[in-house]
C-alpha cells in the first residue's frame, strides 16, 4: 500500500506543521526614555471608568503635585473597551508621561 | 484537482518539473486490489508481445506478476495524468496523450491498440475500479505532495525525534489540551470545507488586530478538531466575535468569568451533527466542541490573546475552553434566537454572547406557565447580584419539559419576555446599597425608581436541552450595551 499517512514521517521528511500564529514574532517595543524627575512635566492621568478609580487617581494627583507635575486628567468611556484612539493620540501629544493603572 | 498547477508561491519548480514522462507505446495502469485490473492479465500479456507496453502499478509492485510493471506506490505518475479509474490504457505518441479507455471493454480496447481477438475469454466489458490517486483519504496529501501547495503560511519544520504534540505545548500553541498537528495536508483539507480564497481577510483578531486570513484560521479550525464542513461556522463565529459591538477584545481582557458561547440556528446544525438536545452545553460532541474551541484558538494564536497577558480573569470558567451549542427548533415553542434576530427560518447562522454558566434553575412543581415564569424570574434577578440590575446581560435557555408547559398554555417568546419584563421590574429602594445590611446595590440615586434587572435587549431567550429534565439555565452575561458587548448574529455562508 502507499505510504500517505497524513500524520507520520513514514518516508523519512521531518513533519511539516504550518504555524497557526501566522508567524507573528514578538515585537519588541522601546520603552519611551525615562524622565529624570516630574518636575514641570506635565503627567497624564488616565480613568479607565471602573467604580471608585477616582478617588485613587485623586490621591495619586496630590502626590504628583507635590513633585511638581502638572497633571492633566483624562477618562475613557468605558474599562470594558481600549481607549479610543483620538483619547490616547491627546494624551500623547498633551503629556510627558501619563499614568494609566487597572484599579479593581 | 489542479494537477496541472504551475510554479508555487515561493518560486519553487512547480509539479511540471516531477511530471514524469508519457513513454511511447501503450501504457496501463493497474492496481491488485482491483477485480478487472486482475481479468484484464491475460490481454496485457497479449500486448506486451504485440509492441511497446509500459505497466504502472498503484498499490503492489509485484502485480502483475507475468507482465513487467513500474511501481507507482508514491502515486505520482497516476497524479499528474490524472488517473481516475483502473485498469486506464493509454496510448501515447512523442510525449503526448493520443487516446484513452478506462475499465475493460474489448471493442474500446481493441481500437485503441489496433490488436484484434483482445482476451477472447473475457466477458465483453467490465467496469473499472476507483483509481488510488482520487481515493478520497489522499487527495490532500498527493495535492501537497504533488501540486505546489498554495498556502502562504510558514512552515515549522518539527525535529525527527519531536513529538509533535508536545511540539505544539512547546510553541505556546495550544489551549491547554492536545491540538491536532496543523500539517499542510489536513489545511488544504479544511479548506476544501469553503467556497472562499485562503487569502480572504476574514477580521481583525483582538487584541493585536491581526488581519486573519481563512487559511489561517483553517489552520487553527485543524488544531481544534474541526472537520472541513464546520469551517463556515467557524468563520462565521470569527467574523461576529470581531465586530467593535461584539468587543471581543474588552471580554477577553476583562478579569470577569465570561467569554464567547456560540449558538447556531438553523438547518447547518443538523447537517453537522450539532447537539441541541440532552449534554448541549457538554462534552461529547465532536461539532459542538471543535467550533468553539476553534475561536478561541484564533483568538489565542491569531490575535496573541492569552490568559495572565491580556486575558485577565480572576477565575475563568470551562466554557473558555469551548462554548458553543445549536438551539433546539424543531419542537420549540418559541421562535428561534436568529429569527428574533431578523433571519428566515432557512438561514444558517451563529450568534456570540459574552457569557458563562450555566447557573441552574429548578422548578419540578410548576405545571402552570403563570408559577414558572416567577420562578424564572426570581432566579434571573439574583443573575450576578440580587442588588444589581442594567449593567449585566443574560441568556436564559429554556428546557424542552419547561418549554412546553409555556406552549400547553399558549405563550409564545413575546407573551414570555413580556411576563418576565413585568416580573424583572423591581423596586430600587429594595436594592440600594446598605439594604439587606449589604454595602453592595445601586447608588443611591435609584431609590426612588422602578428598575429594570436587564437592559432593554440584554436578556437573550432559547430552547435546548434534552427529553427529560424540569430545569433550565442561565448564562450569566458580561457587561451589556455600547460600554461592553452586544450579541451579535452572522449568516453562515459556504
Amino acid at each position: 500500500m502507499t505510504a500517505t499517512n497524513t500524520n507520520s514521517t513514514t518516508d523519512g521528511i521531518p513533519l511539516v506543521v504550518l504555524d497557526p500564529t501566522a508567524g507573528k514574532a514578538a515585537t519588541d517595543v522601546q520603552p519611551a526614555p525615562r524622565p529624570s524627575g516630574l518636575s514641570g512635566l506635565t503627567v497624564g492621568l488616565l480613568d479607565i471608568s471602573k467604580p471608585r478609580g477616582n478617588v485613587f487617581l485623586d490621591q495619586v494627583e496630590s502626590h504628583l503635585d507635590r513633585l511638581g507635575a502638572k497633571v492633566v486628567r483624562y477618562r475613557k468611556p468605558t474599562f470594558a473597551k481600549p481607549a479610543p484612539v483620538d483619547l490616547r493620540h491627546e494624551i500623547a501629544v498633551n503629556c510627558d508621561a501619563v499614568i494609566e493603572a487597572l484599579a479593581d | 484537482m489542479g494537477n496541472s498547477a504551475g510554479a508555487t508561491v515561493d518560486g519553487s519548480p512547480g509539479p511540471s518539473a516531477h511530471r514524469p514522462p508519457l513513454p511511447d507505446g501503450l501504457i496501463a495502469v493497474v492496481k491488485r486490489d482491483c477485480p478487472t485490473c486482475e481479468l484484464v492479465v491475460p490481454v496485457l500479456e497479449q500486448l506486451a508481445e504485440a509492441g511497446p507496453l509500459t505497466v504502472y502499478t498503484q498499490d503492489d509492485p509485484a502485480f502483475p506478476e507475468s507482465v513487467a510493471a513500474t511501481d507507482d506506490t508514491r502515486l505520482a505518475f497516476s497524479w499528474h495524468h490524472d488517473i481516475e479509474t483502473v485498469p486506464t490504457l493509454i496510448l501515447a505518441r512523442d510525449g503526448k496523450e493520443e487516446d484513452r479507455t478506462v475499465g475493460w471493454s474489448r471493442p474500446h480496447w481493441e481500437k485503441l491498440t489496433g490488436v484484434d481477438d483482445l482476451g477472447p475469454d473475457l466477458p465483453e466489458f467490465r467496469p473499472g475500479c476507483g483509481s488510488l490517486s482520487v481515493d478520497p483519504s489522499l487527495t490532500s496529501e498527493l495535492a501537497v505532495r504533488f501540486g505546489g501547495s498554495v498556502l502562504q503560511s510558514r512552515r515549522v519544520e518539527l525535529a525527527r525525534l519531536e513529538d509533535p504534540f508536545e511540539a505544539a505545548f512547546d510553541r505556546g500553541w495550544t489551549d491547554g489540551l492536545p491540538v491536532v498537528p496543523p500539517t499542510e495536508a489536513r489545511v488544504m483539507a479544511m479548506l476544501e470545507g469553503t467556497s472562499r480564497a485562503a487569502d480572504d481577510v476574514v477580521a481583525e483578531i483582538p487584541p493585536d488586530l491581526h488581519e486573519a486570513t481563512v487559511e489561517q484560521i483553517a489552520i487553527n479550525a485543524v488544531m481544534a478538531g474541526c472537520r472541513p464542513e464546520y469551517l463556515p461556522v467557524v468563520l462565521a463565529a470569527v467574523e461576529a466575535a470581531c465586530t467593535q459591538e461584539f468587543n471581543m477584545h474588552g471580554l477577553l481582557a476583562t478579569t470577569f468569568f465570561s467569554g464567547p458561547i456560540l449558538v447556531v440556528n438553523g438547518p447547518i446544525a443538523k447537517r453537522l451533527g450539532m447537539n441541541s438536545g440532552g449534554n448541549a452545553f457538554g462534552q461529547g460532541n465532536r461539532a459542538n466542541m471543535t467550533i468553539g474551541r476553534a475561536l478561541q484558538l484564533v483568538v489565542r494564536n491569531l490575535g496573541g490573546g492569552r490568559p495572565g497577558e491580556v486575558d485577565m480573569a480572576m477565575l475563568g470558567s470551562p466554557g473558555k475552553l469551548s462554548f458553543c451549542f445549536a438551539e433546539r427548533e424543531h419542537d420549540s415553542p418559541f421562535s428561534s434566537l436568529a429569527a428574533e434576530r431578523g433571519f428566515g427560518p432557512y438561514a444558517d447562522t451563529v450568534t456570540v454572547f459574552a457569557g458563562s454558566g450555566p447557573t441552574a434553575i429548578i422548578d419540578q412543581i410548576s405545571r402552570t406557565p403563570e408559577s414558572l415564569v416567577r420562578s424564572l424570574a426570581a432566579c434571573l434577578r439574583s443573575t450576578g447580584h440580587p442588588k444589581l440590575a442594567m449593567g449585566f446581560d443574560a441568556m436564559l435557555v429554556v428546557s424542552p419539559e419547561h418549554g412546553r408547559i409555556f406552549a400547553q398554555a399558549g405563550w409564545d417568546k413575546d407573551r414570555l419576555r413580556a411576563e418576565l419584563d413585568e416580573l424583572l421590574t423591581m423596586s430600587g429602594a429594595e436594592m440600594v446599597r446598605g439594604v439587606d445590611g449589604i454595602e453592595e446595590g445601586l447608588p443611591e440615586a435609584f431609590a426612588d425608581e422602578q428598575v429594570p434587572k436587564f437592559r432593554p435587549g440584554g436578556l437573550q431567550i432559547v430552547h435546548a436541552g434534552g427529553d427529560a429534565g424540569l430545569f433550565s439555565a442561565v448564562l450569566d452575561g458580561w457587561v451589556g450595551g455600547n460600554i461592553g458587548s452586544v450579541p451579535v448574529t452572522v449568516e453562515i455562508r459556504p
